[in-house]
C-alpha cells in the first residue's frame, strides 16, 4: 500500500511556505524606497511588496513583504523577495508570474493566479519608487483594454479567467460572458486566450 | 516534524471501527452474488438482509424502506431526479413543478437541484440565519401548490447547525409536498427517527460514522412514488440496479449497530471536548469568530473564523505538526470562491477564507485537544505576522 503522498506542492514551495524569506517585521514601510500592494482579503489574496533601491546603480537591494493569502500565495511572495534583490529596476520589473512559478518547482494550475499578484505588487512598488524620486516618467502602468464592448469585459478579465482554469473559448464565455452578445470579439479573445495560456501555463 | 497524530476531521470521514474492520476482514471470503440462489449467494444475501435489518432497525424504519446505494451523493441525488420523472408513478413534477431547498446544502444537492433547473423545474432556495437555521416563516411563504418536494439537510457539514427537520416536515406535508432531508451528518451524531421525523426521503452514509466508504442507504417511506436513478436490475427490490456491494453493506449494518450502542454517552464526551476546544481557542487566539449554532449543533463539530489569515495555510502548517482538519476556504480545493455556507450565514467573504472546521470523532481524546491548543495559537500568530491584515495601524487598514 502506498503512504501519504507529498503535498500538492513542490518541495522548493513547501520550504518557502515553512521558512518564508524576507518577511516585514512590524507595521512600520516609511523607511523603504517603495511600497506595493495588489490584491483584497475578500477575494482571498493580498500581497504587499516594499523595496530598497541603490538609486546610483538602479538596483534593488532589499525585498521585503507581507501576504495575506494560501501557502502558494506565501511561498511566491517569499521566493519573489529573494529573486529580485541585486536586480535593476527595469529587469525586476519584467518578472513574470511564470518564472515565479518555475523558481517555485512548479504550481498547481489552479494555483497560479496566486503567483501572480506578487509580481503586480512589485511593480507597483517599482512605480511608487519612480513616483517619489521624480522619475514619473518612468512609471508604467497596466491599463486594460476592452476586448468585448457589449459585456464591457477587458484583457485583463479575460487574462484572470484563464488563470482561474478557462482553456477553451467556450469555458472563456461561462468565467466572463464575453462574445455572448454580438460576438464580433471572438476573434481577438481567441488570440488573447492562446497567449495567456502560453504566457502561464507554456500550453 | 510531529509525533502526534491528531485527526480532527471526521465530517470528511472516519476510519472504520475495530469492530466493523473485524467483521468486514471475516467477511472477505463472501463473494457470492445475493441474487444467486445457491448457497454461496444465500450467504450473501441473508448477511445483505441483516445489515439491511440494522440500519432500519437504527433510524426506526421498516426493512422494505432501506435501498443500499453506493454513495450519500447518490441517494441525494437519486431523490432529486425523482422529479423530473415523467412515469405517473413518480413525483408528479408536471403539476408540482417547484422544489425548495436551502442554501447550505451539500453540492451534490444544489448541483443536482441547479440541473433539475436547467430541466425546467423551478428550484427556490432558503435563506439561514446567522448560525445557519432555515428560515421558516420564509418556508411558509415559499410554500404552496406548486411545490412538490422540499429537500433541507438535518446537520450542516461545515457547521454542524442542526435543522427541526420534525417541525419542518410537518408544514411541508400540510402543504402536500413530500419531505426529504439529506441526514448524512445526523445520523450516528443524534437520535434520528424516521416516524417521528416524520420524512418521505433520508438519505445516510456509512463512512461519516465509522463504516467503510462507497456505501450509503436511502430511507424511502413506503408507498411514497419512486423510481430508480440506476436500472437494469431487481437488485433491492427494482429500486437500485447494480450488484450488491455486499462487504460495504455488511460493514455498514456493523457500523450502525456500534453508533447505537457508543452514540449515547459519546456525545456527551464530545460535547465537553467541544467546550474545552472553543473555550481554549477564545481565550488564546485574538480576533476570531465562531460559525454554527451555539447551542443546536453537532457536539463533535466547531467552525471557527480567524481574522488576516487564509484556512488553507493554517490546514497546512497544522498538518505539519500531525493534525488534521478542514477549512472552509476553498482556495484549498481549487476554486476561489469561500465557502458557500459560511456566506449564506451572513459571514464576511474574507473571514470565510480564514475559516477552520475541527471535527472530532469516537476516538477524539482531551489529549489531542489540549496538543491543538499549545500548537494552534503561535501558528495563527506567525500566519498574522506576514499578513498585510494586519499592517499599518491595525486590523484591516490596508483594505480600507
Amino acid at each position: 500500500m502506498l503512504q501519504a503522498g507529498e503535498w500538492a506542492y513542490s518541495e522548493t514551495l513547501k520550504e518557502h511556505f515553512m521558512n518564508p524569506k524576507n518577511i516585514l517585521q512590524g507595521e512600520n514601510t516609511d523607511d523603504f524606497d517603495g511600497v506595493g500592494m495588489e490584491g483584497n482579503l475578500q477575494c482571498g489574496d493580498q500581497m504587499m511588496v516594499v523595496i530598497m533601491v541603490d538609486k546610483e546603480k538602479d538596483i534593488i537591494t532589499d525585498c521585503q513583504w507581507k501576504t495575506y493569502g494560501c501557502a502558494s500565495a506565501i511561498a511566491s511572495t517569499s521566493v519573489l523577495s529573494e529573486m529580485v534583490k541585486g536586480r535593476t529596476l527595469d529587469d525586476a520589473f519584467h518578472i513574470s508570474p511564470k518564472e515565479v512559478a518555475l523558481e517555485l518547482g512548479g504550481l498547481p494550475d489552479h494555483k497560479i493566479h496566486c503567483s501572480v499578484l506578487g509580481d503586480k505588487a512589485l511593480r507597483a512598488a517599482i512605480n511608487n519608487y519612480y513616483t517619489r524620486n521624480g522619475q514619473e516618467d518612468r512609471v508604467k502602468q497596466e491599463q486594460a483594454k476592452v476586448i468585448c464592448q457589449c459585456m464591457n469585459i477587458t484583457d485583463h478579465d479575460i487574462e484572470d479567467a484563464v488563470l482561474e482554469g478557462a482553456r477553451t473559448y467556450f469555458e472563456l464565455q461561462e468565467h466572463t460572458k464575453c462574445g455572448t452578445v454580438c460576438g464580433q470579439c471572438k476573434d481577438e479573445t481567441e488570440v488573447l486566450l492562446e497567449k495567456f495560456k502560453h504566457i502561464h501555463f507554456g500550453a | 516534524m510531529a509525533d502526534m497524530k491528531v485527526y480532527f476531521d471526521h465530517n470528511a470521514t472516519t476510519p472504520l471501527h475495530p469492530e466493523v474492520k473485524k467483521e468486514m476482514i471475516a467477511a472477505m471470503e463472501m463473494f457470492g452474488n445475493p441474487s444467486s440462489m445457491h448457497a454461496d449467494g444465500r450467504e450473501a444475501r441473508a448477511n445483505v438482509e441483516d445489515a439491511r435489518r440494522k440500519v432500519a432497525d437504527f433510524i426506526g424504519a421498516q426493512e422494505n424502506e432501506i435501498i443500499f446505494v453506493g454513495s450519500g451523493s447518490e441517494a441525494n441525488n437519486t431523490v432529486l431526479s425523482l422529479f423530473v420523472c415523467s412515469s405517473s408513478q413518480c413525483i408528479p413534477g408536471s403539476r408540482r413543478g417547484t422544489i425548495i431547498t436551502t442554501k447550505i446544502e451539500h453540492p451534490c444537492v444544489l448541483e443536482t437541484s441547479e440541473c433539475l433547473a436547467h430541466q425546467g423545474v423551478r428550484v427556490k432556495y432558503l435563506n439561514v440565519d446567522r448560525y445557519g437555521k432555515i428560515d421558516l416563516d420564509q418556508l411558509a411563504g415559499m410554500l404552496g401548490d406548486d411545490v412538490g418536494m422540499v429537500s433541507v439537510m438535518m446537520a450542516n457539514n461545515e457547521i454542524g447547525t442542526l435543522q427541526d427537520i420534525e417541525a419542518i416536515t410537518k408544514m411541508v406535508h400540510e402543504s402536500g409536498a413530500y419531505m426529504h432531508t439529506d441526514a448524512v451528518q445526523a445520523v450516528g451524531k443524534v437520535p434520528v427517527d424516521v416516524r417521528k421525523l416524520g420524512v418521505d426521503f433520508l438519505t445516510i452514509s456509512a463512512h461519516k460514522i465509522y463504516g467503510p466508504k462507497g456505501v450509503g442507504a436511502l430511507f424511502v417511506k413506503q408507498g411514497i412514488p419512486y423510481c430508480p436513478l440506476i436500472r437494469g436490475g431487481h437488485q433491492e427490490r427494482g429500486r437500485r440496479a447494480g450488484t450488491e456491494n455486499t462487504l460495504g453493506i455488511l460493514g455498514m449494518g456493523r457500523a450502525v449497530e456500534m453508533r447505537k450502542i457508543e452514540m449515547p454517552e459519546e456525545e456527551e464526551r464530545l460535547f465537553l471536548l467541544k467546550q474545552v476546544l472553543k473555550k481554549g481557542i477564545e481565550e488564546s487566539i485574538d480576533d476570531i469568530s465562531l460559525n454554527g449554532h451555539p447551542t443546536d449543533g453537532l457536539a463533535s463539530t466547531l467552525n471557527v473564523s480567524f481574522t488576516g489569515v487564509e484556512g488553507e495555510a493554517i490546514l497546512l502548517y497544522l498538518d505539519l505538526e500531525g493534525i488534521a482538519v478542514s477549512t472552509g476556504s476553498a482556495c484549498a480545493s481549487g476554486s476561489l470562491d469561500p465557502s458557500h455556507v459560511l456566506l449564506a450565514t451572513g459571514v464576511d467573504a474574507e473571514l470565510a477564507h480564514g475559516s477552520i472546521r475541527f471535527s472530532m470523532g469516537r476516538e477524539s481524546s482531551m489529549q489531542e485537544v489540549e496538543y491543538l491548543l499549545d500548537v494552534l495559537p503561535p501558528i495563527i500568530k506567525r500566519i498574522r505576522n506576514m499578513s498585510t491584515a494586519y499592517i499599518k495601524g491595525g486590523l484591516h487598514a490596508a483594505s480600507r
